[in-house]
């Protein structure tokens, strides 16, 4: 070859540098709504700055924007450098950065405006919808292209992950987003009753599953063996917990609706697979904290790999947790209270937002050409992101067991002992300091733009040339 | 089953659960590997991916294949007692319908007898009762407080139930049909016979009705339409009627309102009020205990007043 063959960094580098930007909005909106909830006139009376409006914004911006550009970064490097290819077409992976630029943009005016299709996660209108696709079957052509063209014969087990994320996202998408348009800002569903919320739980159930746990697991699989500087503990544990998670994981939203119209036997095949699922996702943990052995006192001196660590034991904690609250009688206490938004946070910030934050501290270095300017920042950013997830979770979950208590409890002639403003009453001051978690969260995010921003500002971007893959032996 | 229109999709379900679960059995016992010595290295799987990943091929860790087992075998039992392999219904017989019907069942022998007994009882004596009227109150407080408020204080276009003012009438009995059965209350649109100066007109003879100062030219040109349009139903001096749920307005009560502005909206644009009917969803005992409740709220026991009606 006439010139050396290099890496399409370009792409990574945009998509790197959005993460930590539409992750300081996401939060940002999410610490308003929480601190609404203890504070309601923080609403302003505003119209688009209600609860309900910006609820979706902030799921969508810290899903979508935050986990989804951090998927599209590392998922762009991951798999260059493990197939020692250029990405497969440098337009199409342009086009995606744009295209999810300008969905987020889209999302960011529609929702506050009260455009909303009124699904979990998938709220946004039918224009976006077929955009999303667009921009989708573009990154499925870039990822699986890439793959092809690899020049090592073996798939490195990250992308694995990835691949199942890409594809199962994609029929997600579309099977719960097939709506009739009535005008170019609303649609109506093509499910009905029971049956549309059990698409929904479907889709919304595995867009944590494939989303924002196949996806995040393919950032832990490279970026943890990396920064340690150790081999993946198991391949045989990397395989069986993959397809096993695949398999069950696709089962599980029904325990979203336990003790609802749902029929019984669905509910049953819910609470069934969510108890199996168990353990594969402890396979994934496991896989995660072993490959540190033999090099456990990095842990002590070095922050990214504090982060990587901690967010698989947060992964650990929410796939334990998880399941546990799929079984009915569990469920029947957990249902509708704050329990639930606890849960969803010790996975959202604590395994999500954690590998991708290491992740980032890995990455932006390395693709900027400059050492880190601060890591003694990064270990303050490590502990304030802790202690705002251990003040959020443990809020939530005192929260939640309380809600439940209360709704439940009833006095000697069969009448509730409290009302239901009685059990919002009581809430006060945990979402107080809910409120307060998600500030300090926000935080180490600022923290951390400040980091990166002096340790990129003047850099020239690296052009990195493509190794030749190491000699099978 | 009525969940499925015909046996392709109960096997459609049943397969596939059937055959993950053994599959997740055989991939286990597949990739299980004889126990090492402890002081054997794990092997390396000998693949090097950008420069130096590689992956070495520990066994799987004992206690999580166990754990592993535990799950799909609690899964099969699972399914063989409850309702999920498509149209068999679970050895126990399990339904979510049957068991509320259970709970129900136990809870109404639980605590019928106690609200039987109060149904038996005269309302106004049971208004008298605190025991009576503390579980009144904690039925208020769950069924009723959305509309009315808390301290039974009303809001705009929901009646206050402390005020001794009723639209339908005060006797206990009244109340306790309205609980019941409900009401429509239904004010016509007037806007469209009485034009804008007609509805202002209107208003402020209205206003005067209840001794408000008003422009007198404006009320004279309104009490002639008054008499025309209003008194089917508020009556010719304006006392209402309760029959038909028509609200008294000399008393200067207002149940949307009473500045000029919301009566001439109210008589421009109509109103349309509903109290949702209870008789179902609460059963007629616990509706007598209720009923009870909102006469003690505007007769309590220690004025007396309750001898009043």
């Amino acid at each position: 070859m006439a010139q050396q063959e290099t890496y399409n960094y370009k792409v990574v580098r945009q998509f790197a540098v959005m993460t930590v930007i539409w992750g300081i909005v996401g939060m940002l909106v999410g610490v308003l709504i929480a601190a609404q909830m203890a504070w309601p006139v923080l609403n302003f009376d505003i119209p688009w700055l209600t609860f309900s409006r910006l609820r979706p914004l902030h799921t969508n911006a810290v899903i979508f924007a935050f986990g989804g550009s951090a998927l599209f970064a590392t998922s762009y490097y991951v798999v260059q450098r493990t197939c020692h290819v250029r990405l497969f077409s440098d337009g199409l992976a342009a086009f995606t950065f744009w295209g999810w630029q300008l969905i987020i943009v889209l999302a960011a005016v529609s929702l506050p405006l009260g455009i909303t299709s009124s699904k979990e996660y998938a709220e946004l209108e039918w224009p976006i919808d077929l955009l999303i696709t667009l921009v989708w079957v573009a990154y499925a052509v870039v990822f699986f292209g890439t793959l092809i063209k690899r020049r090592v014969s073996h798939i490195y087990v990250a992308n694995w992950f990835y691949w199942a994320f890409i594809l199962t996202i994609a029929v997600l998408h579309v099977f719960n987003n097939l709506e009739v348009p009535v005008s170019w800002t609303k649609s109506y569903s093509i499910y009905a009753g029971v049956q549309d919320a059990m698409v929904q739980w479907w889709y919304g159930h595995n867009a944590v599953g494939f989303f924002l746990t196949a996806g995040f697991l393919g950032i832990m699989y490279y970026f943890i063996p990396k920064q340690a500087e150790r081999p993946v503990y198991s391949y045989r544990l990397s395989v069986v917990h993959f397809w096993a998670l695949a398999f069950t994981y696709i089962w599980a939203g029904p325990h979203h609706l336990h003790y609802t119209a749902l029929p019984d036997w669905t509910q049953s095949l819910g609470m069934v697979f969510s108890l199996i699922l168990l353990a594969p996702s402890w396979g994934g943990m496991i896989n995660g904290i072993m490959t540190l052995s033999g090099a456990w006192q990095k842990l002590r001196t070095d922050p990214i790999l504090k982060f990587l660590i901690v967010s698989v034991s947060f992964y650990g904690m929410s796939t334990f947790e998880g399941p546990m609250m799929s079984i009915k009688t569990v469920n029947a206490l957990s249902h509708y209270t704050d329990w639930t938004i606890g849960h969803v946070h010790s996975g959202a910030l604590g395994w999500v937002g954690m590998v991708s934050i290491g992740a980032m501290y890995f990455l932006i270095p390395r693709l900027f050409g400059r050492p880190i300017f601060s890591v003694k920042l990064i270990e303050t950013h490590f502990w304030i992101s802790t202690i705002g997830i251990v003040l959020y979770i443990s809020s939530m979950w005192i929260a939640g067991v309380m809600q439940g208590l209360m709704w439940r409890a009833v006095n000697t002639d069969g009448t509730l002992t409290y009302s239901f403003v009685e059990s919002v009453q009581a809430m006060h001051p945990f979402y107080i300091v809910r409120t307060l978690g998600g500030l300090f969260f926000l935080s180490g995010m600022l923290l951390m733009a400040y980091n990166l921003w002096k340790t990129i500002k003047g850099s020239k971007p690296v052009v990195a040339a493509i190794p030749a893959p190491a000699a099978a032996h | 089953m009525s969940d499925f229109t015909s046996n392709f999709w109960s096997w459609f379900i049943v397969v596939p659960v059937v055959a993950g679960i053994i599959a997740m059995f055989v991939l286990n016992r597949w990739m299980t590997e004889p126990r090492r010595k402890e002081t054997e290295k794990p092997k390396s799987m000998g693949h090097v991916w950008d420069e130096d990943l590689q992956e070495l091929n520990n066994p799987l860790p004992r206690w999580w294949l166990n754990m592993f087992y535990i799950t799909l075998v609690f899964g099969i039992g699972y399914l063989a007692l409850y309702p999920g392999l498509g149209t068999f219904g679970g050895i126990l017989g399990w339904t979510e319908k049957g068991q509320y019907e259970k709970e129900i069942a136990a809870a109404d022998k639980q605590f019928n007898p106690l609200y039987e007994k109060y149904l038996k009882e005269d309302l106004k004596l049971l208004a008298a009762n605190p025991e009576a009227l503390k579980t009144g109150e904690r039925l208020f407080v769950n069924y009723c407080t959305v509309c009315h408020g808390s301290d039974a204080g009303g809001g705009p276009g929901f009646p206050s139930l402390r005020d001794d003012d009723w639209l339908y009438g005060g006797d206990p009995q009244i109340i306790k049909a309205s609980i019941m059965n409900g009401r429509t209350g239904a004010m016509p649109a007037w806007g469209a016979v009485l034009g804008p100066d007609g509805v202002a007109n209107a208003a402020e003879y209205v206003l005067s009705l209840s001794g408000r100062s008003v422009n007198d030219t404006a009320a004279a040109a309104g009490k002639e339409k008054f008499q025309q349009l209003c008194v089917a139903c508020h009556g010719a001096d304006g006392k209402g009627n309760p029959a038909m749920g028509a609200p008294n307005l000399t008393d200067n009560v207002w149940l949307y309102g009473g500045s000029k502005k919301t009566i001439m909206e109210t008589i421009d644009k109509g109103r349309s009020g509903r109290m949702p009917a209870h008789a179902e969803f609460l059963g007629e005992a616990k509706v007598h205990v209720l009923a009870a409740y909102v006469y003690s709220l505007s007769h309590p026991v220690e004025g007396d007043r309750g001898e009043k009606r």
